[in-house]
């Protein structure tokens, strides 16, 4: 494996096959915007899959056995009650995980193959191509352009012409280049609340990730700035595969291809809580006839 | 009769109601005047000082004073050499502190392993440094910096080197405490777009922590200016009547140059420490002003 990709960090997740160096796509190619994308097209459906994924955090274990796939050009969405460990799992895909002391997984989860928490991913490359819109809207203290273009220039890219072109670019995609074109110099903390998520939006895309991480994007803001967020999710999802987490139900019924159910379990013993995939299936079907009786009463607001 | 019953528990209410809100009010006013008095007795205390040193010093503040160098004739006494000699003390403190007390708050809040022993025992440590008292840090210094192992001699090297370990604390705890302020969502977001721990603190945390580090590290390096036991014990209480040229010259600094006038037998000298004084305190105050216009102009760009 790390022979044939040829020796060096910035190769990041350092793949040796074919399809694997097809997926290298660098900023040079983030500046002129692909569309549809290359030659793993055809055989990469699935994006992420996770194979018995348990996540724990020290003894605890949050969230267990969990099998579920993530196809690419589409919106995968995670519902649940509280504390059925949906925000962990999507945390998990892009290792921020990480970050809280002591938490860690079993089981598999990979990346077109290509095992996430192997010893050839490397965090940050992860998380340039999986990318992640966090609960609160979390714009830097800096300019409105300095925000966008912080993710390119953490990943190398200096000229300003091509950094003029990204941070444009984003803006666009994330509907907000009209309202903001004007005063791209000035401080990110002075838009609304539902202009910062889509400057977050437009950050994340910045880099050109393939996946979108949504850790309910819309909780902290009104139904206006929510059903710009959702608009603009269905514009972009062609060209970036969305997973969100959502406690809204209309949402995930507005927005999503498939949903995945998840809930919580108590163990007798220890009275702890574990969060369990109920099921994944087609948002319709999800909504209108699941397979489980444990969605049904969820959906039909008889539990959670 | 249950209507008579009634209006009177509302009348007892209603008076109840009355008394207490009197007597709260009284509490509130008491309460008041008690902080009041509290500011204005530290206030008398502070003009009451600079008013009688301003007073005394008056005949002396001129530039004689600051471009004379100490004398044994009290009319021709200045201050050159004390300035020059604080200025470089400080100064040199300052730039070896900084990076050193900055560095080790990054680490310590960034990087170290949270909760080892190892780490929490260095934490109390640090902690417990900031209270040690100067003259202690002077006695080490003597012992091992100025004589012994080093041997640098009574030289602002010395006096520099003391200063930065007995400010050094100040500056980690406080530069701790500016950092851990950082919301964890601005590393979050930076880390989410592939950025690496190194990237996230120097492009995202230590900006955002600049106003809390500035004003904490001016404020222990202010105190530095005003120090004086230590250095007793590194040979600033001589005559030095010319100015530092390096980190191997003899000094002197403000404060013992003003202990020296104001203990010296002739009144005329002490006319000279109060105007010492004056120009010290000047000094301190341009200092914190720096703190002050450093931690607005970041602020402003935040917001």
């Amino acid at each position: 494996m790390r022979d044939a990709s040829g020796a060096g960090d910035d190769d990041g997740l350092a793949v040796g096959d074919e399809e694997g160096n097809g997926l290298m796509r660098d900023l040079e190619v983030a500046a002129t915007r692909r569309v549809e994308s290359d030659d793993i097209a055809v055989e990469a459906e699935v994006v992420l899959r996770m194979e018995g994924l348990s996540v724990y955090y020290g003894d605890f274990r949050a969230v267990r056995d969990v099998d579920l796939d993530v196809r690419r050009g589409e919106i995968t969405a995670l519902i649940g009650p509280s504390g059925c460990g949906k925000s962990t799992v999507l945390r998990c895909l892009n290792r921020m995980n990480d970050l809280i002391p002591g938490a860690r997984i079993e089981g598999r989860l990979t990346y077109h193959g290509i095992d996430l928490y192997g010893p050839d991913a490397h965090p940050g490359e992860v998380r340039r191509r999986i990318g992640m819109v966090f609960q609160k809207p979390n714009p830097f203290p800096k300019s409105i352009y300095d925000n966008v273009a912080f993710g390119p220039r953490v990943n190398g890219i200096r000229k300003r012409s091509q950094l003029d072109e990204i941070v444009e670019q984003s803006l666009r995609r994330a509907a907000l280049w009209e309202e903001v074109r004007n005063r791209l110099r000035s401080s990110a903390l002075g838009l609304s609340g539902g202009q910062q998520q889509r400057l977050c939006i437009a950050r994340a895309i910045a880099v050109d990730p393939e996946v979108l991480l949504m850790d309910e994007p819309c909780s902290a803001l009104d139904p206006i700035a929510t059903s710009r967020i959702e608009d603009l999710m269905q514009e972009i999802k062609q060209s970036y595969t969305i997973v969100i987490v959502t406690h809204n139900m209309q949402q995930a019924a507005r927005v999503s291809d498939r949903t995945a159910f998840f809930t919580t379990e108590v163990n007798e013993e220890s009275d702890r809580r574990t969060g369990v995939l109920v099921e994944l299936d087609a948002t319709e079907k999800i909504f209108s006839t699941p397979s489980d009786p444990r969605t049904e009463a969820y959906i039909t607001g008889r539990f959670g | 009769m249950t209507a008579v019953a009634s209006t009177g528990t509302a009348a007892a209410a209603a008076s109840l109601a009355d008394t207490a809100s009197a007597r709260r009010r009284a509490a509130d006013l008491a309460f008041r005047v008690l902080l009041f008095l509290a500011l204005a007795f530290a206030l008398v205390v502070l003009v009451t000082l600079l008013v009688d040193v301003f007073v005394e010093g008056r005949p002396r503040l001129n530039r004689d004073l600051i471009t004379n160098m100490p004398s044994a004739r009290p009319a021709r006494a200045g201050i050159q050499s004390a300035i020059w000699g604080s200025l470089w003390v400080v100064g040199v403190s300052a730039v070896a502190s900084l990076p050193l007390g900055i560095g080790t708050a990054v680490f310590l809040e960034e990087f170290a392993p949270k909760g080892k022993w190892y780490v929490r025992l260095i934490e109390v440590n640090i902690q417990n440094l900031a209270g040690v008292p100067s003259v202690v840090y002077g006695i080490l210094g003597l012992a091992f910096i100025a004589r012994g192992p080093l041997g640098w001699g009574f030289t602002i090297g010395s006096a520099a080197a003391v200063l930065t370990i007995m400010v050094l604390p100040v500056i980690i705890i406080s530069s701790r405490e500016a950092i851990r302020a950082v919301p964890p969502s601005l590393r979050d977001g930076s880390l989410s777009l592939g950025a690496t721990k190194w990237q996230t603190v120097w492009r995202q945390v230590l900006p955002a922590a600049v106003p809390g580090i500035a004003t904490g590290s001016i404020l222990a390096v202010s105190r530095a200016l005003g120090e004086s036991a230590p250095l007793l014990l590194l040979g600033a209480l001589t005559f030095v009547t010319f100015n530092p040229d390096g980190l191997d010259s003899g000094y002197t600094v403000l404060p013992l140059l003003i202990f020296k006038y104001a203990s010296d037998a002739k009144a005329e000298f002490h006319v000279v420490a109060a105007a010492a004084i004056v120009v010290l305190l000047v000094m301190l105050v341009a200092l914190n002003m720096t703190a002050i216009l450093i931690r607005n102009k970041f602020e402003k760009r935040r917001a």
